[in-house]
């Protein structure tokens, strides 16, 4: 048993921490977050350099890293201080894929990504599949020596910025099967592709696509036809666990947060701190914040197993990280009063960010279906 | 016991179904529902359709021009409102000034502000809390010095709802440092035109501009604008907290939210189901469903005890808590049932006439998930009721 972070991975947090807290403050992040893009390419750029999006891939993949732990000492630290760039689906999801099927040629534009040139986006979800991995609508039918896609695709973060959509189709079977799936590498600018994009409300932005008569060639194709599910499994698992750790990190700023204005705001003389159905309620969330953290190590410790084990460990991770995730999150704007529901105070986007991981590849009761299924096999 | 309305409470229920199905139009219900913003013109229309009616002062009595409705009549209106997303009345002017002058102001001041709250000329807004005065609301400082006949007022409000759309403020001030906190409190209205009043947004968390702040720089207030005694305003202010205390409970707002949440469950599909056949969503839907249906007869326990005259003391602070933490979770079950569509921020869409980007119902369930975080905390916070709970049974 060993809970220290590595050196490299120490060097790595204390780095992230210290760019974070110089260069990315409330007002700076403020200011992305109203920005038409959403993001800050300085800020990419500079965290590229620091080596953050290397990280994310082992070193056969052209990263330095790639673990479990690479992913959570990252998103921990973007949680912290709220970054909203949207670091997860460039690489994580865009790069996890291309890593786990793309041909050489595909691969090859990992370099790209960890160098912070190109930004991607996971076109998976469809205005009526909600959580559900499996429910792809959108067809894929070969004419001639071309493949057409249609179909719609929902919510899909990053898609204004991204130069390329990894974008999911069915080439056989009925909307629910598992097999049929495929993936294809969609320059954003092709024909018959459009987008309505808008910012999301913890920050960043996403949009709604349109994918009318889209042609690609063969070569556009990630791995074998119909084949693409178990990657997407295994590259939403690594999205789950980083997910986790950023919502982990954003509870570290709540708590953080609550704790010193406990001890400074003053109400009839006192500290409020000192009443004690206040203090009482601050340990509950020290309490479970703990747990949290021993959930995000349960998930990263067992991300590289198979994937029953795997995934019945970041089905309970999401699912604790849900429940301590809307508790801190309300008990510190309550704890706070009137303060907390304004925009410009820090913890009013904390707080979103960490409730609005709840709505990504699952929430907290579906984590929880998750979790018996896994439990029953 | 008999937990039948009387018939009469039951024909009452049926004008005002009628009434409000007539004219609420379907463009005023998506916006109260929170799919579009509601302007101030909205609001004051909403107002004047009231008053036309006679329904607008619902608790004043007839002799000041109003509907003098008994508790049971006002809790059935606010219950048919909220299912028919009605828009909600603004309670500043009409029932929590209105009821202080009623009891503690002068003739003239009730013939000249009564009425023009009835017609809309005024739109009030409630200038309590400051930056160091939340809870504690006895420690303000924003100060009004005597000169001569004027009042000088200097100081600042803070969270001061729809501030921006009021012409007229009600205040706490302090008008003697020198004795007990809350002696030295007046009650004072002041003309929000005066020179020296600024008036600054907040915006909050959900993106909406609901709060301000006001800033009082050497503000010339006439003494005439005094109600009742000079450093008597504690009295007032708590007068209006244990007396009018209306719709605390909320329950026509939960019950209108619960509906809300099952029609999204109807719609979701879920693993290939709709999620309203998903036993983990709906053990969560139907434990609010049982809470509401004992809070419900709670709250109508407690109407009727008022209607039969008698004032709600500790109870209205259970309501407040019990009823707050039940709407907060409708809230939750609707940002749930959303999905992924409960992350877009749809500003464009609420606030032009935009097309949602998911589902109609899910553009609203983030924000007002977020927004009403408030309900634990204004209007005496959830821990300060729970505070007067246990003071008050314990003897403190
Ligand atoms: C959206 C919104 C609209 C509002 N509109 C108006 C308005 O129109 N006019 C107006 O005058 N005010 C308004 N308010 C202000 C509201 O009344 C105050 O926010 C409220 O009184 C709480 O004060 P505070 O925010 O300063 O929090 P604080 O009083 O600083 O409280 C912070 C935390 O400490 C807790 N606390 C304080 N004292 C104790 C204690 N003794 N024991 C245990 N816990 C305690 C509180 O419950 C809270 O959790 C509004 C507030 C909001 C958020």
């Amino acid at each position: 048993m060993d809970f220290q972070l590595t050196e490299e991975r120490q060097m790595l947090q204390d780095t992230l921490r210290r760019f974070l807290s110089d260069r990315y403050t409330t007002t700076v992040r403020n200011e992305i977050i109203e920005s038409d893009t959403g993001l800050s390419a300085d800020i990419w750029s500079e965290l590229a350099e620091l080596g953050v999006i290397g990280a994310l891939f082992s070193e056969d993949d052209g990263g330095f890293g790639g673990a479990g732990f690479d992913l959570t000492t990252v998103f921990e630290e973007l949680g912290r201080a709220g970054v909203v760039e949207p670091i997860l689906d460039t690489a994580i999801l865009g790069g996890g894929l291309l890593v786990a099927l793309g041909n050489d040629a595909q691969k090859a534009l990992v370099e790209d990504i960890v160098g912070g040139g190109l930004h991607l986006a996971f076109a998976h979800g469809e205005p009526t599949s909600r959580y559900d991995l499996n429910r792809v609508e959108t067809t894929a039918k070969q004419q001639g020596d071309q493949i057409v896609l249609n179909g719609r695709k929902a919510v899909v973060v990053n898609a204004e910025a991204a130069g390329q959509l990894i974008v999911s189709a069915r080439e056989s079977g009925a909307a629910g099967d598992e097999s049929g799936i495929s993936l294809f590498l969609v320059p954003a600018d092709a024909a018959g592709v459009s987008m309505r994009g808008y910012p999301l409300l913890a920050g960043g932005r996403a949009a709604e696509i349109v994918l009318d008569e889209v042609k690609v060639g063969p070569d556009a194709r990630l791995g074998a036809a119909g084949d693409a599910y178990p990657a997407i499994l295994d590259v939403v698992a690594r999205a789950n666990v980083a997910l986790s750790a950023e919502a982990l990190g954003a509870m570290e700023t709540a708590t953080e947060l609550t704790r010193e204005y406990l001890m400074t705001r003053k109400q009839f003389g006192r500290p409020i701190g000192t009443f004690q159905a206040l203090a009482h309620r601050f340990s509950d969330m020290l309490i479970e914040l703990e747990q949290a953290r021993s959930a995000v190590i349960n998930a990263a410790g067992h991300l590289a197993e198979g994937a029953t084990l795997r995934d019945r460990h970041i089905a309970s991770t999401r699912n604790l990280i849900g429940r301590v995730g809307r508790l801190v999150a309300e008990e510190s704007i309550q704890m706070h009063g009137g303060i907390a529901m304004t925009q410009e105070y820090e913890l009013a986007h904390i707080a979103k960010r960490i409730v609005m991981t709840d709505h990504r590849f699952g929430d907290t009761d579906y984590h929880l279906e998750r979790f018996i299924a896994l439990s029953a096999a | 016991m008999d937990l039948a309305y009387t018939a009469e409470e039951q024909a009452f229920r049926e004008e005002v179904r009628v009434f409000l199905d007539e004219k609420v139009s379907d463009e005023l219900r998506a916006k109260a529902r929170g799919e579009a913003s509601l302007s101030k013109q909205d609001m004051e229309d909403w107002h004047a359709t009231l008053n036309e009616k006679g329904w607008l002062a619902q608790n004043w009595p007839k002799k000041f021009g109003g509907a003098e409705w008994n508790a049971v009549q006002r809790h059935i209106f606010e219950e048919e409102a909220a299912m028919a997303n009605a828009p909600r009345i603004i309670p500043f002017g009409l029932a929590m000034l209105a009821p202080v002058l009623q009891k503690f102001g002068s003739k003239e001041q009730q013939d000249h502000y009564l009425p023009r709250i009835l017609s809309g000329e005024d739109w009030w807004c409630q200038g309590y809390s400051e930056p160091g005065a939340g809870s504690d609301l006895a420690s303000l400082k924003t100060k009004a010095v005597r000169d001569g006949d004027h009042y000088v007022v200097n100081g600042q409000k803070t969270w001061t709802t729809l501030g921006q759309h009021a012409n007229w403020i009600f205040c706490l001030v302090r008008t003697d440092s020198d004795v007990k906190q809350q002696e030295g409190i007046s009650f004072l209205l002041i003309d929000m035109d005066t020179p020296g009043i600024e008036v600054r947004p907040i915006i909050l968390l959900d993106g909406t501009h609901e709060v301000n702040e006001v800033f009082f720089d050497d503000v010339r207030v006439p003494v005439e604008n005094l109600v009742g005694e000079e450093n008597k305003g504690w009295t007032y202010a708590k007068y209006l907290l244990t007396h009018e205390r209306t719709n605390i409970a909320g329950v026509g707002f939960s019950q209108a939210g619960l509906d809300t949440v099952k029609r999204m469950a109807r719609a979701e599909m879920s693993g290939g189901r709709p999620l309203i056949e998903n036993p983990h969503f709906m053990a969560r839907v139907a434990q609010v469903e049982i809470d509401l249906m004992a809070m419900s007869t709670t709250n109508l326990r407690i109407v009727s005890q008022a209607a039969a005259g008698s004032a709600p003391g500790v109870e209205a602070s259970m309501l407040k808590v019990k009823g707050t933490i039940i709407r907060q979770e409708i809230n939750d079950l609707a940002r749930r049932a959303a999905g992924p569509y409960a992350m877009p921020f749809a500003s464009e869409a609420i606030e032009g006439d935009n097309d949602p980007i998911g589902p109609d119902y899910a553009t609203a369930v983030s924000p007002h998930y977020f927004n009403n975080r408030k309900l634990s905390i204004f209007g005496g916070s959830n821990e300060i009721q729970r505070g007067i709970i246990a003071k008050v049974k314990m003897g403190g």
